[in-house]
């Protein structure tokens, strides 16, 4: 018997990230059947080396993206909570970019379309590969009223906290 | 075209700046697969001919970074790095780890060739086929965390400009020099990622010489198709599993020979191997953990090992000293070779060298070199514009390698590398000092000893192989064992890390071959054929030499001096290499693979293998 689907969500704790990208290449195999890092929606940046986390979509409370949209491409899933776009109707405007807190919708890198995490209709790869590997930087989580647009952050600002955490007063030279 | 390549290569010409695209037909690629394969036979096409004459810091020698099919696709992607070696004055296929390759290959490249020099230095932008040479004036001269920092930058702002529309811009990936690569050292690495490197070789020192400073890619496309994508997932799949059950490897990493193999399997260079064993727990992986790691995990794209681990002091003397792990073999030749048994010391100097862009294993090797001549009172203060090269004094060490880097006082000579600095000092001081450099044809041995017979290297593993001491290319039989040569460059020529490959069946990586290049290879046909192919043309370039040095088989295929005296201490004491072995062992070798009695492959072999060319060119030193 199926499970109803429940709204979930990813929990993240990046300071943990290997940098192995195996959420990217588990990402775009899905959606892509492809190895293709850059259609991920999932991106693991590493502006500093040390310093990789994976950066996608916290599904804010208000989802000021979907608000964005000129052209309502832009819903959210009943069932997953996650922001679904709809590629057909997708002018690749990029004002979902500018709406976003931490910048996180990127231009898919063929198509005239914006890519965005669809929580794979609720049952996440990166996540899988992720606890596979015993690295546990994400978490599937039940979906509850909590404050996620907290964690809508550009990459140079959470790479700036990463550094004070993981190199000190010592990381600030390459930043 | 065969699957799974992109399909075409860049060619750089940095002496009139002239950028183009060049093919490589279906043949070649079935034969060579790509990376050190490949780069063989580049190399052996372009300057076979002339190789004796050619010299490998001058504008004719080529420069390569080539992928192979499997990078991307075989967990732990890789670049392999190549042209003629500054080091051994043959090829050396030097890989390093890190998101290069994979960004090269997602830009549709399979691989970058550079030839000629620039006047000014540069660096080259590769946004898929957005291409520039760009201005590197103000990048050359930094070590190597700046140069990745300050180009990082640049690059992103570039990408911004170019590219408003995408969104965040991750950052591409880079290759580099530092200030050693820039003055033409011999032991230069060619960086990635702070502490990535490519050091068997000296390719560093190549890319100086071009006057190149680093090239940097950001590729958007895909990793080029794949013959079966679903054979290729379980594939991928069968490889992660087997590693995620070694869950002590992938703790630890190399991190736990630091300790390991000097006391269990004394093999590991304790003061220019003078001795190879020690029980210094001070230099156990627990307190590399507990004191200096701070990430457990650290890793390159696709990855289920991530050996490395990340290093950082943050008190005391040695503060603001960032590198990875250090790996073992750092671990070793800036440790207890150079007599130095603590953690926060040796993150200091691998720090250290790789902001120099030195090789930690040729460099430690030379300088461990140098400090025996200090004890054994050949070199004085003096000699050494006043430093007390003591074993086990890091800042002296540090100086030392300074000295290396700038190319300043006594590290002028010393940057030539073990062989020829052994030679210079020898004929300063009129002694024959070749006995304390611990090397095989130019090339420094990797940290792991044969005396003991207990490690995995056997007494014919450097003296035999094409790639001279470099530990990760060992010569041994049989040949499709896992100490053969053959396989080794299996790995170097599809471009992926072995280190992923060591728990699943030696068969594997020809099934994961098949899947993504749809093309049939066994086990038995690359080690008959395509493999052998590739040894006979890195030994014929070996054994051609350079202007300045050529080997000699019968002399030259031999273990260093030292690794025939008996070791003096540990669990094995007395044990040491018997030379009649050696011979026996040696001569076994030669038959397998086709050579004569001198070392020199053969006529038939050469003509069964189709080189009839190569062995056109080896009658000169027969």
């Amino acid at each position: 018997m199926k499970r109803k689907k429940e709204p979930i969500w990813i929990a993240r704790e990046l300071s943990r990230c290997s940098g192995c990208r195996k959420c990217e290449i588990a990402c775009s195999l899905y959606h892509e059947n492809r190895i293709w890092p850059t259609a991920s929606r999932i991106t693991v940046f590493m502006l500093v080396p040390g310093l990789e986390f994976p950066h996608f979509c916290v599904q804010c409370e208000d989802y000021p993206c979907v608000s964005s949209c000129p052209v309502n491409a832009l819903s959210v899933s009943k069932e997953t909570a996650a922001v679904l776009v709809n590629n057909k109707t997708c002018i690749g405007c990029g004002k979902c970019i500018d709406a976003c807190p931490g910048r996180i919708p990127h231009m898919h890198p063929k198509e005239k379309r914006i890519v965005i995490c669809d929580l794979c209709n609720g049952d996440p790869q990166c996540v899988k590969v992720c606890r596979e590997g015993n690295w546990n930087v994400l978490k599937t989580v039940p979906r509850r009223e909590m404050a996620y647009k907290l964690y809508a952050r550009k990459p140079d600002e959470i790479t700036r906290d990463l550094s004070i955490k993981v190199y000190g007063e010592i990381g600030e030279e390459y930043l | 075209m065969i699957d799974g390549y992109a399909g075409k290569c860049l060619e750089v010409n940095l002496s009139n700046g002239k950028i183009r695209e060049t093919t490589f037909g279906d043949d070649i690629l079935r034969d060579y697969v790509g990376g050190r394969g490949l780069a063989a036979k580049i190399l052996w096409d372009r300057l076979g001919h002339k190789w004796e004459k050619v010299d490998p810091l001058e504008p004719e020698n080529l420069l390569l970074f080539l992928t192979g099919p499997l990078t991307g696709y075989f967990p732990g992607g890789r670049i392999c790095v190549s042209g003629k070696s500054p080091q051994s004055n043959g090829t050396v296929g030097s890989t390093l780890s890190g998101e290069f390759g994979v960004e090269l290959r997602c830009a549709g490249y399979d691989g970058i060739i550079v030839t000629g020099q620039s006047e000014k230095p540069v660096y080259l932008f590769i946004k898929d086929s957005d291409i520039e040479l760009r201005d590197a004036q103000h990048v050359w001269g930094k070590d190597g965390k700046h140069t990745v920092a300050s180009l990082t930058k640049e690059c992103r702002n570039l990408l911004r400009t170019r590219y408003p529309r995408f969104g965040e811009w991750k950052e591409p990936s880079m290759l580099y020099v530092g200030p050693a690569g820039e003055n033409k050292v011999r032991t230069a690495i060619v960086g990635s990622k702070w502490a990535h490197a490519a050091g068997y070789g000296g390719y560093g020192a190549v890319m100086g010489s071009k006057r190149l400073k680093a090239v940097v890619v950001r590729g958007t496309g895909p990793l080029p198709e794949v013959a079966d994508i679903g054979k290729v997932k379980r594939l991928i799949n069968r490889v992660c599993a087997d590693v995620y059950e070694n869950e002590l490897w992938r703790r630890w990493g190399t991190g736990s020979s630091g300790y390991e193999v000097g006391a269990k399997t004394s093999s590991e260079p304790v003061r220019n191997w003078q001795e190879e064993w020690h029980d210094e727990k001070s230099f156990g992986v627990d307190k590399f953990e507990n004191r200096v790691w701070m990430k457990q995990y650290w890793g390159d794209f696709g990855c289920p090992t991530t050996c490395m681990k990340l290093s950082c002091v943050k008190d005391g003397k040695y503060k603001g000293a960032i590198t990875d792990n250090p790996d073992y073999e750092m671990q070793a030749y800036l440790g207890p070779n150079l007599g130095i048994f603590t953690p926060e010391e040796n993150v200091f100097l691998t720090s250290l060298l790789d902001d120099l862009g030195l090789c930690g294993i040729q460099t430690g090797n030379v300088m461990g070199f140098t400090a025996e001549l200090y004890q054994r009172k050949i070199l004085t203060c003096n000699d050494l514009d006043g430093l007390e090269l003591e074993w086990g004094n890091t800042e002296n060490f540090a100086a030392l390698a300074r000295k290396i880097a700038y190319r300043e006082g006594i590290g002028h000579i010393l940057a030539e590398g073990i062989y020829r600095a052994a030679v210079k000092i020898g004929k300063m001081k009129e002694k024959n000092l070749l006995p304390y450099a611990v090397q095989s044809k130019g090339v420094g041995i990797g940290a792991h000893g044969i005396r003991s017979g207990k490690d995995y290297p056997e007494i014919i593993s450097y003296a035999c192989s094409v790639q001279g001491g470099d530990h990760t290319s060992t010569a041994g039989l049989p040949l499709d064992g896992g100490g053969s040569e053959l396989m080794e460059i299996f790995n170097d020529s599809g471009v992926y890390c072995n280190f992923n490959g060591f728990s699943v069946p030696r068969n594997t990586r020809f099934e994961f071959y098949t899947a993504v290049t749809g093309v049939k290879l066994t086990r038995k046909e690359w080690v008959r054929t395509k493999a052998l192919k590739v040894l006979q043309l890195q030994r014929a370039m070996l054994l051609l030499g350079g202007p300045d040095l050529k080997w000699a088989p019968r002399k030259h295929d031999d273990n260093p001096p030292r690794f025939y005296e008996p070791l003096p201490s540990g669990p094995y004491k007395g044990k040491a290499t018997v030379k009649q072995d050696v011979e026996d062992y040696k001569r076994r070798y030669y038959k397998a693979v086709g050579w004569d009695r001198e070392g020199i492959p053969q006529r038939e072999t050469l003509n069964r293998l189709g080189l009839q060319d190569v062995d056109k060119v080896l009658e000169k030193i027969r």
